[in-house]
């Protein structure tokens, strides 16, 4: 069978068959080949420009560069908010296979808080799937070493170094400085993303809230070469961000550190105010906190703690709380009396120790059993007769005193650059008709003229108000910052022309109010003089008392019982100074929440804040009662700065051309 | 004693010349190819001289081997033939018995030292079984001889597709169905036979495994998953695409240096050959593929029996399969399947294989037919 078969076969038959084949397959094969030829052509040139983009795109990839926050220097250069390298760990969503897990296993390699995961998933639902999140915050070097070796695990997780903020000075300028924090949901709906890509910290309070625009910068961006995990390769090209400005602050670190202790922890707040411009010289507000614990996240427990203090810390009281002034209205409303001419200097007023509204049973103490006998104005302004004020606030009217006060920035915003100011209370109808259905009874004048009753001041309005009557009335909204400077420029000094024209319109008015707050610090029946607040001092100082009454703190509720309660905790201290009284360069108010007498508590910080400041200025003794009787021709233009030897090169030109109708601001201005 | 070492080696080096052993074009045309797959791995691994040197000593294993065959006469290796076959297609029984699941497939045999993939066998087994067959047989095949040769390739790829491994069942097959082709097997019944496949087609579907039926789906529209099963479809266009004409030069490939292209050292290393030379480096490839599989057609007619013809014939248009289906791949042209392009991937199992097969073609050379 297998024989027949062979010998079936024809050899050279098949031969030349297979050769057909052979030739035929040959060229089916060729034709296979075109076909991938004409495919990869269609690919590799049709379609070429498409693949060479997407391949770019690919890579490539547009990486925002944050600017470096501008820095916050005190007036003589001292850095108060630093930008200190850290590093961070950062997620690209679009990256990481399986987000849950991926939680779950890092906390394995970098311990994570509940608050981190919780900010994490809140800007998680915020941001675009390719836009990196951070995890943590300002990792150790364990962290990033464990992390490195772990890295493999994490596709889309990288550890990114960023600037991070640092406080040197901690509490000290809490309160002026603020702080930043991260950026949080609610940030991300109200900052440009433009502007704030890479970025992951905005400013929370104070100035670094107030001068975000200025300190944050624009952000410039690089082009890197990623790899298909989204890790940076290499860098191509690189547009540098523009850094944020600098700040220079009016506020002398030895000042507002002297004022810090003047407190001893007592809660109370302080402002120094240059009366020639409205520069700050110190803001105080005691207790303080740490602010650096606010810029990586503050951890519950220490929050909690700030929350829950008695003294509340992160209250700023110079800024936002309002008490009643008390007795310090008294030379501003004496001031108001001449200026209407509703009182002479030299009209007496006879004090018994008791003031009756004539016609009504209703009668009003002096603070001196018996009164002060026959006193004139600076009597009056000395020994802080109620009696005097009782009559002189009648005899203005509700009506006038209001108006008066508040063309001195009683009861407005002083125009501070700080975000938040308290508005306070300046008593008056109108202010009485939004609160009350009964209408204004005359009693309540007579009390709004001993700063009592409705009156609810600032420690910044009253610095303020002080500081106006200093300059000879001419108001400046005051200023904590008084340069700018880009990176590696001289520092550019912010102009501040005076909010309104001079409230004084007769020079020898302000001569009176000056010689009765004097009187109060060196007269025999002054207040402040007979505590000896500045004996040997070396400036001739104007200042004013006042001890307000006030609600006991614990339990909000009047103390009646005087017997028990200690007068301190009944007693809210007040003292406003300024110096020298010859061309007044520093105005000072200062309160203590629990002070038994306004110039025995609160005038000894205000001679520490002076005294600071006088370092500050070379120690350098200014023309003392020098004959200089430029009164008269210094009430109608705004003052001037001295070209005095007491100008330290820090010292900052204080007035700049003066443009009024660009910078005044609504409250202060046009008041009357 | 010298003088009769080197007479001897003369007489060597004379015999080479006249009647080599060894086609020296053949030869010389992967050569070159190895050279080429090499200085591609080497871009595509980003320089890992482990690979290099990994893969070099393959190409000289098989080298080796090319040599070593090219030694046992075509007439040995057809009375080898069926036991190969019995033998080869035995181990996929044993695969499917007791086989190492790598994964989600059943592939491997473990012998302790390594691991072997026993469909590569029938890579050359199965031309091997199909023209002993028909060399006995009065040629053009008669439908007979056809559904036998048609259950011959049926077992093995049948038991290779259940592993699953489409790929090799692929190539095995087409390696049978070329030797059935050289045959002279007629068109009409060829025609036939593609038909009755075509309408197995939707049958087929059904036997698919989902990821198999994913791979063909994602072909027709990637950009439907562009992160899942498209990425490899995508990210391999777009390295074929940017190349442009003439290439971003060797070692700039950016789609495989940076990972967005995945199994850049093995079945999608000629994206990263076509990112690097463009157009011009691909049609030079083909080009040098032409080359090779013409020779080995040439050396198929020169060869002196039915056996040799068809054996060389399917070694040589089987290799065209590797690089048809692999670069359709790579191109987005035909579904992923795990099919290298020869002697530039990166892996031991196909390089080694492959210079077998040649090894068999240079055996059937040494034995041509003598023209004088």
């Amino acid at each position: 069978m297998a024989l027949k078969r062979r010998s079936i076969k024809d050899a050279r038959g098949e031969s030349a068959l297979f050769q057909r084949r052979a030739l035929a397959g040959f060229a089916l094969i060729l034709l296979g080949l075109c076909t991938l030829i004409v495919r990869y052509h269609y690919l590799q040139v049709q379609r070429h420009d498409e693949f060479a983009l997407r391949s770019e795109n690919n890579r490539v990839k547009p990486r925002a560069i944050p600017p470096a926050r501008g820095l916050i220097f005190d007036r003589s250069g001292v850095l108060l908010a630093d930008n200190v390298p850290a590093f961070r760990l950062e997620v690209v969503p679009e990256q990481v296979p399986d987000m849950k897990a991926m939680l779950s296993q890092i906390g394995e390699v970098v311990p994570l808080g509940d608050d981190d995961i919780d900010t994490f998933k809140k800007q998680l639902r915020q941001n675009r799937r390719f836009d990196s999140v951070p995890l943590k915050m300002h990792l150790t070097e364990d962290d990033i070493a464990r992390f490195a070796i772990n890295r493999w695990r994490f596709p889309g997780v990288d550890v990114v170094p960023y600037l991070t903020r640092r406080y040197p000075f901690g509490p000290l300028f809490a309160h002026v400085v603020g702080y930043v924090g991260r950026i949080d949901a609610d940030d991300v709906n109200r900052l440009d993303p433009e502007r704030y890509k890479g970025t992951s910290h905005v400013g929370r309070s104070g100035l670094e809230r107030s001068y975000e625009d200025i300190l944050h910068g624009t952000p410039g961006y690089e082009l890197v070469e990623v790899n298909a995990d989204g890790r940076t390769q290499r860098v191509l090209e690189t547009h540098p961000p523009i850094p944020g400005k600098n700040l220079y602050l009016s506020i002398d670190l030895r000042v507002q550190k002297a004022t810090t202790d003047a407190f001893a922890g007592r809660p109370g707040s302080a402002v120094a105010i240059d009366p020639r411009n409205g520069q700050v010289l110190a803001m105080v507000s005691v207790p303080s906190f740490d602010p650096n614990l606010f810029v990586n996240g503050i951890g519950r427990a220490d929050y909690t703690a700030y929350m829950t203090a008695e003294d509340k810390p992160l209250l700023n009281r110079a800024l936002k709380s309002a008490y009643p002034p008390g007795s310090t209205v008294k030379p501003f409303l004496a001031l108001g009396g001449l200026e209407y001419g509703v009182r002479r200097p030299e009209d007496t007023v006879l004090s018994t120790g008791e003031f009756c509204i004539p016609g009504q049973q209703r009668c009003y103490r002096d603070d001196t059993r018996g009164g002060d006998g026959t006193v004139n104005m600076v009597r009056a302004i000395e020994k802080s007769t109620n009696t005097y004020f009782y009559r002189l606030a009648l005899d203005l009217g509700i009506d006038r005193l209001s108006s008066w006060m508040g063309g001195l920035g009683f009861g407005h915003k002083s125009g501070v650059d700080l975000l938040g100011e308290a508005e306070g209370i300046l008593p008056s109808r109108e202010w009485k008709a939004t609160r009350s259905k009964f209408g204004w009874f005359p009693g309540e004048t007579v009390i709004a003229g001993i700063g009592q009753g409705y009156w609810n001041v600032t420690t910044l309005q009253l610095a303020h108000a002080t500081a106006t009557l200093a300059d000879r009335g001419t108001p400046y909204a005051p200023r904590l910052v008084m340069a700018t400077a880009n990176v590696k420029e001289r520092p550019v000094p912010l102009a501040n022309p005076p909010s309104g024209p001079s409230v004084i319109h007769k020079a020898a008015n302000w001569n009176v109010i000056n010689q009765g707050m004097e009187a109060v610090i060196y007269g025999a029946g002054g207040t402040a003089s007979q505590a000896g607040v500045f004996k040997g001092f070396p400036y001739t100082v104007a200042g004013k008392s006042g001890t307000a009454e006030r609600f006991s703190r614990r339990g909000n509720e009047y103390d009646t019982n005087k017997n028990t309660a200690y007068l301190a905790t009944r007693h809210r201290a007040w003292f406003i100074a300024y110096t020298p009284t010859e061309a007044p360069r520093i105005a000072v108010a200062a309160m203590l929440e629990e002070g038994a007498w306004g110039a025995a508590d609160a005038g000894p910080i205000v001679r520490k804040v002076m005294e600071a400041w006088i370092v500050t200025q070379g120690g350098a003794v200014p023309p003392s009662k020098t004959p200089e009787s430029g009164v008269e021709s210094a009430s109608s233009a705004p003052a001037q700065p001295d070209d005095t030897p007491m100008a330290t090169p820090a010292d900052m030109p204080a007035g700049m051309p003066a443009d009024p109708s660009s910078t005044a601001s609504p409250e202060d201005g046009g008041n009357r | 004693m010298i003088d009769a070492l080197q007479a001897r080696l003369v007489r060597i080096l004379r015999r080479m010349m006249t009647r080599p052993r060894i086609d020296l074009p053949l030869a010389f045309g992967l050569f070159v190819l190895a050279v080429v797959g090499l200085m591609t791995l080497y871009s595509a691994s980003g320089g890992s001289m482990a690979m290099i040197t990994g893969q070099a000593a393959r190409f000289v294993m098989g080298g080796l081997l090319v040599v070593l065959i090219s030694r046992i006469p075509p007439s040995v290796l057809r009375s080898w033939t069926p036991w190969l076959y019995a033998a080869s297609v035995a181990l996929l029984l044993v695969v499917a018995a007791l086989g190492q699941v790598r994964s989600g497939s059943k592939r491997w045999l473990d012998l302790g030292v390594m691991s072997f993939q026993p469909s590569e066998l029938l890579k050359l087994t199965m031309p091997m079984m199909v023209a002993w067959y028909l060399h006995s047989r009065q040629l053009p095949p008669r439908w007979k001889d056809i559904i036998v040769v048609g259950i011959l390739i049926a077992i093995p790829a049948g038991l290779i597709a259940e592993q699953p491994d489409l790929g090799t069942a692929l190539l095995v097959s087409a390696a049978g169905a070329f030797a059935l082709f050289l045959s002279g097997m007629a068109w009409w019944k060829i025609g036939s036979l593609l038909a009755a496949v075509g309408g197995m087609v939707p049958v087929a579907w059904h036997f698919l495994h989902e990821y198999q039926r994913n791979r063909v789906r994602t072909l027709l529209d990637p950009e439907s998953d562009p992160l899942g099963n498209g990425w490899h479809i995508i990210q391999s266009q777009i390295a074929v695409g940017s190349g442009g004409m003439f290439g971003k030069g060797w070692q700039h490939s950016t789609q495989s240096r940076l990972d967005f292209l995945p199994e850049h050292t093995t079945d999608f290393i000629f994206a990263v050959f076509s990112e690097e030379f463009g157009l011009v480096g691909v049609i030079g490839l083909m080009l040098l593929y032409a080359f090779i599989i013409g020779r080995c057609l040439w050396i198929a007619m020169e060869a002196r029996d039915t056996y040799s013809r068809l054996l060389a014939g399917a070694i040589g248009m089987s290799f065209f399969v590797y690089v048809f289906v692999n670069g359709g791949m790579v191109a987005g042209m035909l579904p992923v399947v795990g099919v290298p392009m020869p002697l530039v991937s990166y892996g031991g199992t196909s390089a080694v294989s492959l210079l077998t097969g040649f090894g068999v073609v240079m055996s059937i050379f040494a034995n041509r037919k003598m023209h004088d």
